[in-house]
């Protein structure tokens, strides 16, 4: 590609070299349009989109007033939240078909990001309870406590992946859990038709189409900005687990090199030890039969031969204390 | 299926020797039901009226124990690579293992019946609900427990690990086992065969999903 360009080759060793950072060119242009989209957001949010001042058939108001305001923010972070566990599930299914650490790391970037999302919900929620309920959280809301339960099988998950294991055994566990919490999504997303007395929860706004103009295309707008923060987050967090994964292997890697070359120059040494050792037992031991022939055969000999037995005997233990070391 | 039996039979052998089940695992139940008890001040009322969610609560925590247990008896003694390495297929090996939790519960829930009737003044107004709940919730708190106990078990951090896995994963069986319990012991006016509906749909998914997925968790940990 760099040839097609007339670009000069890059050079091996570069290409050779992990990136320091999780940024490229796309995901600085998805961060701007991502800041453009949240000043966008703020404006339509809190300047141009009115109230939900709505009254009821004898003129009393039923509106939420500027509480409605907190929905531009709730709704799309509970759904972006769920597509982050969706994409954890899909991705934890292909590596358990595949073993692909291109999956296993989408699956991890996807629960990571989805429980931010799902926690931002679950408190934009409860500031937006308490004014519309009257309270912060309330027991009887089955959407309310599943969700939570879904953020925390998540974080379940999440616990799996932090824990220190063999890669393979941790990816492969964290895909089980990605799989089976998927379970709970759309236990949550229809409790609220299901159990319609158990819930203060509204049915699905857009279902029901009660909001229209300058509201509707702000919570459509929210879901965009909503869409452009998850996907900048989910490739960021993506490289973020690709670089941890290597540079753990790296590790892993210069760790072996060191035993490798420290055994090699302890095996050097006592190589070298040996050998001096061997040399100085047969300079001792040819100086001993010199003398032994000299003069006294038989005697001298002996004495010989005990000389070559000692010094074997001191070069074998230099050599189990070399061991030993 | 003769396989998931011995298997089953295998692990209900070691426990009736063992006597864990029968020295610790039912008298943390009873305590559980007697602390619950104190904690709302002992109202007759209020025990009568949270019977339902005190006994399902008492038993995922029971089931807690004994999934644990399971789990980590096998691995000890080696019998779980003893057990892989026997050929065995892997959702064999799951279902017997549900299948031994599954009993334990079952007893264990039966002492608990009698212990909510008398501490806590409950009335069985529909027993076949009851039953029929108390089958099937345990039959997908069985899975799930086997599943994440060996999950948790191979993870080195079994005993904090697996509370905060296993707990989140069955709050559908504990709410909708609840409701419909507490239709069967006429606390609470729903239509407790509806939340049974619910019971099945979560057990059922919980004993699929551990069948097809404990082989891969089997060969993590060899």
């Amino acid at each position: 590609m760099r040839s097609l360009l007339g670009l000069p080759a890059r050079p091996a060793s570069k290409a050779a070299e992990a990136p320091g950072h999780t940024g490229s060119r796309s995901t600085k242009l998805l961060g701007l349009a991502l800041l453009a989209g949240v000043v966008a957001l703020c404006l339509f949010a809190f300047v141009f989109s009115p109230p939900d001042s709505r009254t009821g058939p004898e003129g009393t108001p039923i509106g939420q007033f500027d509480a409605v305001r907190i929905m531009y923010v709730h709704v799309p972070s509970a759904v972006w939240g769920y597509v982050g566990f969706g994409i954890c599930a899909l991705g934890s299914a292909v590596y358990l078909l595949k073993r692909s650490a291109w999956w296993d790391r989408l699956a991890h970037a996807g629960a990571e990001i989805g429980v931010v999302f799902c926690g931002i919900s679950i408190l934009t929620g409860m500031i937006w309870g308490r004014p519309v309920w009257g309270t912060w959280w309330d027991w009887g809301d089955v959407r309310l406590v599943t969700t939570l339960m879904l953020s925390l099988v998540y974080l379940g998950y999440l616990a799996v992946r932090s824990l220190a294991a063999a890669p393979a055994a941790r990816e492969s566990r964290s895909a089980v859990l990605g799989i089976v919490g998927v379970v709970l999504i759309p236990i949550v997303n229809r409790s609220v038709d299901w159990w319609e007395d158990r819930t203060l929860h509204q049915k699905s706004t857009l279902e029901e189409l009660r909001i229209e103009d300058l509201t509707l295309f702000t919570l459509v707008l929210g879901f965009l900005v909503g869409g452009l923060a998850f996907a900048w987050l989910l490739i960021h967090r993506f490289r973020v687990a690709w670089l941890d994964a290597e540079a753990e292997n790296s590790e892993m890697l210069a760790a072996i090199e060191e035993r490798r070359s420290e055994a090699s120059t302890l095996n050097g040494t006592v190589a070298q030890e040996v050998a001096g050792t061997a040399t100085e037992a047969e300079g001792t031991g040819t100086g001993a039969e010199g003398a032994g022939t000299g003069a006294e055969g038989a005697g001298t000999g002996a004495t010989g031969a005990t000389g070559r037995e000692g010094t074997g005997a001191t070069g074998r233990e230099r050599q189990m204390e070399a061991s030993r070391r | 299926m003769r396989s998931v039996l011995l298997i089953a039979a295998k692990d209900l052998r070691i426990e009736l020797r063992s006597r864990v089940f029968l020295y610790q695992v039912i008298p943390f139940a009873i305590t559980t039901l007697v602390l619950l008890g104190f904690a709302l001040d002992a109202d007759r009322a209020a025990l009568r009226n949270f019977s339902s969610g005190l006994y399902w609560v008492t038993v995922m925590l029971a089931a807690l124990l004994t999934a644990q247990r399971s789990v980590s008896l096998e691995r000890s003694s080696g019998a779980a690579d003893a057990i892989r390495l026997s050929g065995v297929a892997a959702a064999k090996i799951f279902a017997g293992k549900s299948l031994a939790l599954f009993v334990y519960l079952i007893v264990l829930e039966l002492l608990m019946v009698l212990g909510i009737v008398v501490l806590y003044d409950a009335t069985l107004t529909d027993a076949g609900l009851a039953a029929a709940t108390a089958v099937v919730a345990t039959l997908g708190i069985a899975g799930a427990g086997t599943l994440y106990g060996v999950l948790a078990a191979g993870s080195g951090v079994g005993e904090t690990l697996l509370p905060v896995l296993l707990l989140p994963v069955l709050a559908p069986v504990l709410i909708s086992a609840t409701r419909a319990f507490g239709d069967a012991l006429g606390a609470s006016s729903v239509n407790g065969w509806a939340w049974f509906g619910l019971v099945g749909l979560c057990s059922l998914l919980y004993m699929l999903l551990g069948g097809l997925s404990y082989g891969p968790i089997l060969e993590a940990d060899s």
